[in-house]
């Protein structure tokens, strides 16, 4: 079958006016009849449901944390890309658009991405509004900073806590509508189920994390904002409660998921320092504009950063891109720096690292500024590692970090199951094969803010209310298989825990489906995750019951939905062979070790349709042209 | 380094705790929580139930992650969240306490996890600014002066931990309610609600079960984002001039 992204036709900049005009609307009256539940809380799911709220719809929001401003979003740190051209520096909507194509490496689709590039300047205003305080210059306009894979200066920053203060602007709306009674706030609920009835999305099976109750909750259409599956690595920059399980069980009911494959490992990350690390914490990209990367020419080098001469210093990235120099895309940066690791001329204790040093730049503007952009990074990365980034560079090196692969979604963000509707990370569709930076904030909060709430709008008013509630059957039926997973894993009473064998799935991803991947590695790993999840369901210890608050086996649940998720991802990885983006695959590359695409045989989205446990899954492709930025080699040189 | 670890215990909100003492070795540059982890680990290996606590971003900016660590709210490091704190801060053979908040307001729901949602009902009360999507104007048409900037962003960089209510004897909320006061009545987009936000936002405190303050000022010192208690003085002027306001 051939997927069909159901883009109106017509000049790109047109669509979106179009498609909002030919869309039904419900009349207000009637919006009150209508119950829509929204699992996650993050950017996307706070403000579409504080948006759909204020539109009249019931709304009813569910997240795992104990409150919905926890949700990961909270932890973005750089800033968030608008059209705004508030610099004059030849910044447009099409500019906008043209960076997000080419540094998705020509893998997303147009029209999604440029009616993202027409509202991002809408998000900035909204924000501004609900009072984020938004890094100002001295006349009391906003500030921009630069950004990865852009020329233009159009990113708007919170300091180093861009994402935090936006999440809470969306939580505060949120609260607004909480306190006025449209929105019933469900925290500490985990979706473990999708209810589907008559080939429709109606509602969820959930958790009570808390008293261990399952229930079913059902609606007249249901709202994926459930982040990303990067946690898949084990090891990553996200939240250790980030997880695939609801998009997961959303394709098991019959969603399509789309580029799983496509991961963004983030460039400037700080480097693992023992076998017990946890996560690994992010450094934001921003500081690539007054921090530059550099490696001892030297392999080996064991001399201190300082005692190392400009002569004998290689500033790789200015020295192979001299046009966008430190700010080339992440991918690219990423896997350069893991090019000087492995060819010796990593740094640190355990040599696993490169030096992002700010000595220069402290030179040129000066301590007071430096600790003003960057202030509170420099005081996290004091904190983790024990060394003051001020007097000495910052060691850094690649981590798993956001996932452009998600639940596949047409123009409407509507699955290809009818009434189930994907935003933010949990979806596939704006940024191809590789993210730019500050553009995952913009995403979460145009699907919430500005797209979602138009376009279930169309679908609720082709689906008039009607009597299905928690009583149907198919509640029953999906409530009991959630009891008997959960009776499952509680009564394996093996002898390794669950962090044991995530952190064992995890590295066999690193190493196999990592930053590099290649057919030998990708055929041997789709050979061994179905050992290791069996090894799993064999041998996991969860002790405890499942009537209370038991960390373990919500983690067990989430661990063994990585498990069946992982082989899709190695699968997807496998299938495409080409090298596009953050998907690099070692048998396709340019003589200079740069990602070589098969626009000819792979210039398609992959959707994968479920067909069991282990099963090989049916491949549906959704072709993608390329009508306004037109196919060809990126290029950052 | 080995350590003796004395951890909080409690099955349940309805049931008494009690400490329990753990003896584990832990490594100088692992997190406080990647210490706990390994307890766990060698809990669950010796099928005993692992110590509940919470924990998400583990990079102290997601506000859930939050004990007691020898009588000090996120542990003995100014400005630090726990999941921050690294072990590097003790010494070999240190005995550490461990208990989670203490407030009437927040009752334990196991082990170190307290229940937090009166937080979100204090903001739910009056903490936003009324904004329908859609109905902004540019956001470069109200410009705001670049200290006022600053310092609302001092305000916003709250994380809704609670630490502040664990350091007071009080067990008041009021730096935390008072960051938001003053992070929305320090920028233009937030006047217009400024008296009623300020009102609504104490008087759902009080509902809630927090104590008063009385300037003690320990919040701002267990606060892991170094927030001032000069907020406080902004909420009690702005709460003050609400009387006269409207009435």
């Amino acid at each position: 079958m051939e997927l069909h992204g159901n883009v109106p036709s017509g000049p790109i900049e047109t669509l979106w006016d179009k498609h909002r005009f030919e869309m039904k609307l419900v009349n207000p009256a009637n919006k009150r009849k209508y119950d829509i539940i929204v699992v996650g809380s993050g950017l996307a799911g706070a403000s579409a449901s504080a948006t759909m709220a204020e539109l009249g719809y019931n709304v009813h929001c569910f997240c795992f944390q104990d409150s919905p401003r926890r949700a990961h979003s909270i932890a973005a740190q750089g800033g968030i890309n608008a059209a705004k051209n508030y610099q004059n520096d030849g910044d447009s909507v099409f500019r906008l658009f043209y960076d997000t194509v080419k540094g998705g490496d020509f893998r997303s689709r147009e029209a999604n991405v440029y009616r993202l590039a027409q509202v991002s300047a809408n998000i900035i205003d909204q924000c501004a509004a609900q009072g984020v305080p938004f890094a100002r210059e001295y006349g009391g306009l906003l500030a921009n900073r630069s950004f990865g894979g852009a020329q233009v200066s159009r990113t708007f920053y919170a300091r180093g806590q861009t994402g935090q203060q936006l999440l809470l602007g969306a939580y505060q709306a949120l609260s607004r509508q909480i306190h006025a009674g449209k929105v019933r706030m469900y925290p500490r609920t985990e979706m473990l189920d999708l209810i589907v009835i008559d080939g429709r999305a109606r509602g969820i099976v959930v958790r009570d994390l808390v008293s261990g109750r399952i229930t079913s909750h059902v609606g007249d259409a249901v709202v994926l904002g459930s982040g990303g599956y990067t946690n898949v690595f084990y090891l990553s920059t996200n939240a250790k409660g980030c997880n695939v399980t609801a998009t997961w069980r959303a394709h098991k009911r019959g969603a399509f998921f789309a580029n799983p494959c496509f991961t963004q490992i983030h460039p400037t990350c700080i480097p693992q320092s023992g076998e017990y690390q946890s996560k690994l914490t992010l450094m934001s990209e921003s500081l690539r504009n007054d921090g530059r990367i550099w490696v001892p020419v030297k392999p080996g080098d064991t001399r201190a950063p300082g005692d190392i001469p400009a002569a004998e210093r290689d500033y790789y990235l200015e020295r192979l891109y001299p046009s966008f120099g430190n700010l080339v895309p992440r991918d690219v940066a990423s896997r350069r720096a893991k090019q000087m690791v492995d060819e010796g001329h990593g740094v640190g204790p355990e040599r696993n690292g490169v030096y992002l040093d700010f000595r220069d730049a402290i030179k040129r503007l000066g301590r007071d500024t430096i600790a003003d952009r960057y202030g509170n990074l420099f005081d996290m990365y004091a904190q983790i590692t024990g060394e003051d980034p001020y007097a000495t560079p910052m060691r850094i090196y690649p981590a798993p970090h956001y996932a452009m692969g998600g639940l596949w979604v047409d123009y409407n963000l509507m699955s290809n199951l009818p009434g189930l509707f994907v935003i933010g990370e949990a979806n596939f569709s704006d940024h191809g094969a590789n993210r730019l930076g500050a553009s995952a904030l913009m995403q979460g909060l145009a699907d919430g803010y500005f797209v979602l709430p138009y376009t279930i709008g169309n679908y609720l008013a082709r689906h008039p209310r009607d009597n299905v509630d928690e009583g149907h059957a198919v509640c029953r039926d999906v409530e009991r298989e959630v009891t008997e997973r959960i009776t499952r894993l509680l009564n394996v009473q093996g002898s390794r825990s669950v962090d044991a064998f995530h952190r064992e799935l995890g590295h066999l991803m690193w190493e196999h489906c990592g930053m590099a991947r290649n057919r030998e590695g990708l055929t041997g790993l789709l050979e061994r995750i179905p050992t290791l999840r069996e090894e799993f369901w064999r041998d996991v210890r969860v002790l405890g019951n499942g009537d209370d608050l038991n960390q373990a086996l919500e983690k067990a649940g989430r661990v063994a939905d990585f498990f069946e998720f992982a082989e899709l991802l190695a699968r997807d990885a496998l299938h495409r062979d080409e090298s596009c983006g953050g998907h690099f695959r070692e048998e396709h590359q340019t003589a200079e070790g740069e990602a070589q695409r098969d626009d000819e045989h792979f210039s398609y989205v992959a959707g994968w349709e479920y067909t069991g446990v282990g099963e090989t899954p049916r491949l549906h492709k959704e072709p993608l042209d390329f009508e306004y930025v037109h196919l060809a080699q990126r290029s950052y040189k | 380094m080995k350590l003796t670890l004395h951890v909080w215990r409690q099955a349940g909100p309805d049931v008494s705790g009690g400490f329990e003492r753990h003896e584990t070795t832990a490594n100088p540059h692992m997190s406080f929580l990647e210490m706990l982890d390994v307890v766990n680990e060698s809990l669950i290996e010796a099928g005993k139930a692992p110590i509940a606590f919470e924990h998400d971003c583990r990079e102290g900016i997601c506000g859930s992650c939050g004990m007691v660590v020898n009588g000090s709210p996120h542990g003995p490091k100014r400005g630090v969240t726990v999941c921050q704190l690294h072990m590097r801060s003790f010494r070999d053979g240190d005995e550490i306490w461990i208990e989670p908040w203490r407030a009437g307001a927040f009752p334990v729901i196991k082990d170190l996890v307290v229940d937090r949602s009166p937080l979100d009902r204090i903001i739910a009360s009056g903490g936003y600014v009324s904004v329908r999507t859609g109905s902004a104007p540019d956001a470069n048409a109200i410009p705001i002066a670049k200290d006022d900037a600053d310092l609302a962003m001092d305000a916003a960089a709250c994380i809704g931990c609670g630490a502040c209510v664990a350091a007071c004897p009080n067990a008041s909320a009021m730096l935390f309610t008072a960051a938001k006061v003053a992070h929305l009545g320090l920028v233009p987009q937030g006047q217009a609600e400024r008296y009623e936000r300020v009102r609504a936002m104490v008087a759902q405190m009080d509902v809630e079960g927090f104590g008063y303050c009385t300037n003690h000022g320990a919040c701002e010192a267990a606060c892991p984002k170094q927030i001032p208690i000069d907020f406080i003085a902004r909420l009690n002027r702005d709460f003050l001039k609400a009387a006269f306001a409207t009435g």
